[in-house]
């Protein structure tokens, strides 16, 4: 009976050591860096970062949407395609083509390549302003469809799921989603979420402007956003060895559209200025100055 | 011909007591359906990413169903030694082979008809319209294309000594066919004097199957292919199917049972 007692009371002893050390355990594992458990995604627990390899390939596959399959693969020329044309029409990103990047198929080799043509999509198309495959139909002009530019968001969605931390998928799904598809709101949420993981990243303070200031009308915000954004490109790029100058230009080049339209001469010479200095390859950026300095010394004679 | 229906139609009731179809189809419904589900920022007309899902599984499946079916057919024959009795009948063994590769044939391209409508529905449910005359080319050239796999297979099933080994056989040179087949000609032209003449015969020696893959087409609504293009593709797979079965005759003709 006794020897029955001190066994139970082991017992008790043994689960209520186990429940401790799983209690304390698991307070420490909740906290360590490397829990992946955090973000209760099966992807992230099984493969870890390596899930950010795949996020580039949706992006890419979220291009070959926009050109309706139409899409090198490894096996043709893809020298001259090296920007996914999702990001250079949305103003996301500086283009590296060279312009002749729908000729990849070049010229038929033999009749099998000939006739197989017929089997893929073989014309270079995009999914914006009536230029898909189809013919576009007379209702989905009326909605102001002329383009079927939403079929790339599951794609960038994913992309933006795999790799929260890269920039362009959030600014490419926003372009695309305010200019095309007429959800500023959506976009704008997206960019916030974006804001959380890359806290003061200009690209996607720059993006937000462009909602405020074409979408929103609310001058006053894009203002602050863009300054901002043009404030935080000084502090984390201006001492890098290649710093990104396209997103600095295109900040500078809206703040002085923005105060153009807003009135304010001085201060929009004073954009161009600088965006001329940061690219000074760029054509029209002197004459614009001119123009401007002519249209404030007319209106500075009148009292 | 008769004897050859009559096989055929033994292999068609044969798939039908058997369950793979049933379970592929729900898994397709099942999977597609929680796809579909997925909401993208607010837009319920977002359904290209759909399609492809859809017609992804629809071909994986085919292919599946075409190839085990097609492989155990004669090995079972033999294993469960109804083949003899079969011989012992007033039956040629040319027509047992076609009744074989005719009953899968049909089995398999009826499969694909529930697919290929369960395809249209979800289809039609996004995108409000359904363009027959594409998903007719779609379904049709996806048949003659399992034609010849199913032509493929019933000579290994010959050839080779295990099922596994077939269906392995016939998966590996399928897929190999339909992602590198169309490129192999530019692979062979950035080969050495030796390699490249020999990777180039094999781009014409192969059958393209990757010529009936039209679901990029499908996916991203673009126009019919000209009828006459169908015509030849559908001919060239015919030829090929035919091609196969009588090379598997002239193997099956002197095999031994014994």
């Amino acid at each position: 009976m006794k020897t029955n007692r001190a066994f139970i009371l082991l017992g008790v002893l043994l689960l209520v050591a186990c429940a401790g050390l799983a209690a304390s355990l698991d307070r420490w594992f909740m906290n360590w860096a490397g829990n992946r458990a955090k973000d209760f995604s099966p992807l992230r627990i099984a493969i870890g970062d390596g899930q950010k390899i795949f996020a580039g390939q949706f992006y890419r596959k979220a291009d070959v949407y926009f050109h309706s399959g139409m899409y090198p693969s490894i096996f043709d020329n893809n020298e001259s395609f090296k920007t996914a044309h999702i990001g250079e029409d949305a103003g996301a990103t500086g283009s590296k083509n060279t312009g002749d990047e729908e000729n990849f198929l070049g010229k038929d080799r033999d009749i099998i390549d000939r006739f197989s043509r017929n089997f893929f999509p073989s014309r270079h198309t995009h999914l914006e302003a009536g230029d898909a495959p189809h013919e576009t139909s007379s209702k989905e002009l009326a909605e102001g469809e002329s383009g079927e530019v939403r079929e790339i968001l599951p794609w960038l969605k994913i992309a933006q799921e795999l790799d929260p931390e890269e920039p362009l998928t959030y600014t490419v799904t926003a372009y695309w989603l305010r200019r095309q598809m007429g959800k500023p709101r959506e976009a704008e949420l997206l960019l916030r979420e974006g804001l959380k993981n890359l806290p003061d990243h200009p690209a996607l303070q720059f993006e937000l402007g462009r909602i405020y200031f074409e979408n929103n009308r609310d001058v006053a915000r894009a203002r602050n956003i863009w300054r901002h954004a043009a404030a935080t490109w000084q502090r984390q790029e201006s001492a890098k060895p290649e710093p990104d100058r396209f997103i600095q230009e295109q900040i500078l080049t809206h703040l002085a559209k923005l105060e153009e339209q807003a009135g304010n001469l001085p201060q929009a010479i004073d954009y161009w200025q600088q965006a001329g200095n940061l690219m000074p390859e760029r054509a029209g950026i002197p004459e614009r100055i001119k123009e401007l300095r002519q249209k404030l010394a007319g209106a500075k004679p009148q009292p | 011909m008769k004897n050859s229906l009559a096989v055929a139609q033994l292999v068609i009731l044969e798939m039908y007591r058997r369950k793979d179809f049933y379970v592929l189809f729900f898994l397709t419904v099942l999977i597609t359906g929680l796809m579909g589900s997925v909401n993208f920022f607010n837009d319920p007309k977002v359904a290209r990413y759909l399609k492809e899902i859809c017609l992804a599984l629809i071909w994986v499946c085919g292919a599946f169903i075409a190839i085990a079916t097609t492989a155990r057919q004669i090995p079972a024959e033999r294993e469960s030694r109804t083949i003899f009795p079969l011989m012992a009948k007033p039956i040629t063994r040319w027509e047992v082979l076609f009744g074989k590769f005719l009953g899968c044939w049909l089995a398999t391209c009826l499969c694909l008809v529930a697919f290929y409508l369960f395809f249209g529905i979800v289809a039609v449910a996004k995108e409000h319209h359904w363009p027959v005359g594409n998903y007719f080319q779609a379904w049709s050239l996806h048949c003659v294309m399992l034609g010849v796999v199913i032509g493929m297979t019933l000579l290994g099933s010959l050839v080779l000594s295990s099922v596994a080994a077939n269906i392995t056989l016939s998966v590996v040179v399928t897929a190999g066919i339909l992602f590198i087949g169309r490129h192999l000609n530019k692979v062979a032209a950035q080969m050495g004097e030796v390699t490249g003449p020999l990777v180039s015969g094999l781009y014409y020696a192969i059958p393209h199957l990757e010529l009936f893959d039209v679901r990029d087409l499908i996916v991203h609504n673009w126009p019919l292919i000209g009828w006459n293009i169908w015509g030849i593709a559908v001919l060239y797979a015919l030829v090929y199917a035919a091609l196969l079965v009588f090379t598997s005759w002239l193997v099956f003709r002197r095999k031994s049972f014994q």
